[in-house]
């Protein structure tokens, strides 16, 4: 098969032709921080957070596909702290109290704030009124986390294919909904996969709750990415 | 159960086609005036979509509305532009005449007074588009009467005899490409005399750039495009010009119709399309029947349809499609979403709409003066064309000259041709600063002036807008700002959060709270905010703060609080005076945000 050879951060890669820069860097070993991507599901280039740089331009890694002889800059100083501004900007964009989040330890925005060492965000609360939803008999929208990260509307499906989730509006109006019926039909292991797929706790399956303790948490003893860093080492 | 009935009709008269949800949601708006979620059900029932996916649809679009937008529904421009040319007191009159704000429908469901943004009429403004049609050049008396005659019942035709609004073409000079007398078929035959091939490499040589204001080599695009295995392709023109200052397309349409057709044909001709599409943005709805005749026309002399100028091999058909108020639709990406009866959000590249463009064909997207420079090209040949302009831009530019000028309107410059010529030509060299290329543009200085459009220099989709001494800059930016955040899609983080983030920043600053340090932010947040963002709308939505911190950066320092290191951007008194307000307690906070 014809390999790609490629150096991100100097370090040299092979790749399949076709695969994008994120997913020829995790089978490298190496941890390009990432949030809307979600493994196995068409990448959006939402969030942005894993914007990379090549020949001199920005990318977004989860889209871009890897070329041959690409010089790859990933860990920059000045990309990390575009990454955590951008984690930042979702901070102040929705209302995220942690310690009242049924996600918390599970959160990978909370999980890349930790990483960035966010302590106070460089930008002021925005502080919006919005809504939590019931959604059906089986999940509650809360949209004072939601990101707009599309996975739910990328990967969630009823049964005949069609997508359950979907955005209305635009700009910072913009919104997740579901279509009603269409979610009433989900089955709990649906539910429940839709709740996993949020990055964030926005999608939450209702009746079952804090099933795993605070404190065993995905993200409670090692930080995101690490997986990643481990095969590296 | 009638509005089932008027709702089935209107799938039905499209077939039930998903790709033309747009245009279905269009029809429901203007029979209903409204887009209820009751049609939204009803249209997702019909056609076995999820209810959210229509409604997506629905409420991506501005001049879709879920409540009714009155049987009257007044748009009226809220450009920097029609600011200048007294919007506020025109807006005024209309809500005073109403009796209803802006954002709002009367009770009684009348009229509905509406803002938007830039319609393509800056060399007229205050412009206002009532039920489809365009009122140019409004007063505080024009807005009272047409209102007095809303009440009194008369229709949007009556209003039209009564009123005569008559959009002006302005056209102020005419160059040899655009505005020339154009013979229709000249260009065509030649360029069927020769190979596709042969019709890239004339296009190639005379080094055609896009007109939209990237820049791309179009005879390159083409040869992409004609390249890809998958035929029959596709050709788009872009007539969504939606950038704040232009209207030159406007004009091309409105004047040159058979030259923009016949564009379009020898690209389909070059790149091997069947089928191209006119995609124009709503705002321009008004001049579909002009557009129609001259597609019937060219029809009639065989220029368009089957066996085009006696080639038995050559088919060619042009349908127009409408946008439905989208700035981002100008992007290539989106436009083909939108036309596709899709939320008008840019694609990701790879694939470009050369490889898989509308409809999963591959796509040639141009711009209107593209196609039309490009049959002329065909004409005259490549030298003729690169006889004009600058060695790395051949040709000329139709711009869109608006603002604080004695002649606003269209003039077609040769590249090469400074800001302060055209200055000269509008009647506008008083300026203290021309925005070049729009908001998404370049502002520039006095001392700039000497600077070219060109591709090289000032690279520009055709808005220039010329801003007077007697105005404030920051009006101007402002302005600029709120119409990044209104238009954006919303899709990637950067420009959804990051615009809010530098307009409230931006407030801090014009409202004499800034420091030097909300200064470098300004300027390092704006560059994240390009750098990250995955479309052009983001990518150069900081450019009205970068480029007037760059080039006036004396306003802002005299904006700045003297001697302060730190001033707080919290507002105490704001935070707690819904609770004050509850509570009845007297409110006690200095200016400062202390208590006292």
């Amino acid at each position: 098969m014809n390999k790609i050879t490629f150096t991100i951060d100097g370090q040299a890669c092979t790749a399949e032709a076709g695969q994008t820069i994120l997913e020829a860097a995790r089978a490298n070993g190496i941890y390009i921080p990432s949030l809307c991507w979600f493994e196995g599901m068409k990448p959006a280039g939402s969030c942005r957070i894993c914007t990379v740089r090549a020949g001199g331009r920005y990318m977004a890694a989860c889209t871009q596909p890897v070329s041959e002889q690409m010089v790859i800059e990933n860990m920059a100083p000045d990309l990390e702290d575009m990454r955590k501004a951008l984690v930042e900007m979702l901070f102040v964009e929705g209302n995220h109290m942690c310690p009242t989040c049924e996600k918390s330890g599970n959160c990978e925005l909370q999980a890349l704030a930790y990483r960035y060492q966010m302590l106070v965000p460089r930008f002021p609360y925005d502080f919006p009124v919005r809504r939590v939803e019931p959604a059906g008999p089986k999940i509650l929208l809360e949209h004072n986390r939601c990101i707009k990260c599309l996975r739910c509307v990328r990967g969630v499906k009823a049964k005949d294919g069609r997508r359950v989730f979907g955005a209305l509006r635009r700009g910072g109006r913009k919104k997740i909904a579901v279509d009603l019926s269409l979610a009433a039909a989900l089955s709990d292991r649906r539910a429940r996969e839709a709740m996993d797929r949020c990055p964030v706790g926005s999608i939450l399956k209702k009746e079952v709750g804090f099933i795993v303790p605070v404190g065993k948490r995905k993200y409670d003893a090692t930080p995101i990415g690490s997986d990643l860093r481990k095969a590296e080492g | 159960m009638s509005n089932y009935g008027i709702i089935q009709r209107i799938v039905d008269r499209h077939g039930g086609d998903r790709s033309r949800l747009v245009d279905i949601i269009r029809d429901i708006q203007s029979a209903e005036s409204c887009v209820s979620p009751e049609s939204v059900r009803r249209v997702a029932d019909l056609m076995g979509l999820p209810t959210v996916e229509v409604e997506g649809v629905a409420t991506f679009y501005h001049f879709f509305t879920p409540t009714p937008a009155g049987r009257y529904a007044v748009y009226l421009n809220d450009n920097i532009v029609s600011a200048f040319k007294g919007r506020a007191t025109v807006a005024e009159a209309f809500e005073k005449a109403a009796g209803c704000a802006f954002g709002k429908t009367t009770p009684d469901g009348l009229i509905g007074l509406h803002s938007t943004s830039c319609i393509g009429m800056n060399d007229q403004e205050p412009a206002a588009i009532i039920n489809g049609v365009v009122f140019p050049k409004l007063t505080p008396a024009r807005a009272r009467a047409l209102v007095g005659e809303m009440k009194a019942g008369r229709s949007v035709a009556g209003l039209v005899k009564k009123f005569r609004p008559a959009v002006r073409n302005n056209i102020r000079r005419k160059g040899p490409v655009i505005f020339a007398p154009h013979a229709p078929g000249r260009a065509l035959r030649k360029a069927v005399e020769k190979t596709p091939e042969g019709v890239i490499s004339e296009v190639k040589r005379a080094n055609l750039l896009g007109r939209g204001g990237a820049g791309f080599p179009t005879g390159l695009k083409w040869e992409f495009c004609r390249r890809e295995k998958n035929p029959p392709h596709y050709l788009v023109a872009n007539a969504d010009e939606g950038e704040p200052g232009t209207f030159k397309d406007r004009v091309i349409l409105t004047e040159r119709p058979k030259l923009l057709f016949e564009g379009m044909t020898i690209a389909g001709y070059a790149i091997g399309a069947a089928e191209g599409l006119l995609y124009l943005r709503s705002e321009y709805a008004y001049l579909l029947p002009r557009l129609e005749k001259a597609l019937a026309d060219l029809r009639a002399a065989r220029l368009l349809g089957k066996r085009i100028a006696g080639r038995k091999d050559f088919d060619f058909e042009i349908t127009v499609k409408l946008g439905a108020g989208a700035y981002v639709c100008g992007e290539e990406s989106a436009l083909l979403e939108s036309a596709e009866g899709k939320r008008g959000e840019p694609r990701d590249r790879p694939p470009f709409p050369v490889q898989v463009g509308y409809l999963g064909r591959s796509t040639s997207v141009n711009n209107v003066e593209t196609l039309c420079a490009a049959a002329r090209i065909l004409d005259k040949g490549a030298e003729w064309f690169k006889g004009m302009g600058t060695p790395r831009s051949a040709g000329t530019k139709a711009l869109s000259v608006s603002g604080d000028c004695r002649l606003p309107g269209v003039y077609e410059i040769e590249f090469g041709t400074t800001v302060w010529q055209v200055l000269k030509m509008a009647g506008g060299t008083e300026a203290q600063a021309v925005q070049v290329g729009g908001p998404s543009g370049t502002c520039i200085s006095r001392g700039q002036f000497n600077r070219t459009i060109s591709f090289e220099d000032l690279a520009t989709g055709g808005s220039v807008i010329v801003i007077g001494p007697q105005r404030d800059l920051f009006e101007v930016v402002h302005n600029f700002m709120d119409f990044f955040i209104e238009e954006s899609c919303g899709w990637c983080v950067p420009c959804r959060a990051g615009n809010a983030i530098l307009k409230r920043k931006l407030e801090k600053v014009t409202s004499g709270k800034g420091t030097p340090q909300d200064l470098s932010d300004l300027e390092s947040w704006g560059k994240i905010i390009k750098a990250a963002s995955r479309c052009g709308l983001g990518q150069t939505s900081p450019n009205p703060i970068l480029t007037t911190l760059q080039n006036f950066r004396e306003h802002y320092d005299m904006r700045l609080r003297q001697g302060a290191d730190f001033v707080s951007e919290f507002d105490l008194a704001a935070a707690v005076r819904p609770a004050a307000g509850l509570t009845g307690r007297v409110l006690i906070v200095s200016e400062e945000g202390g208590h006292e």
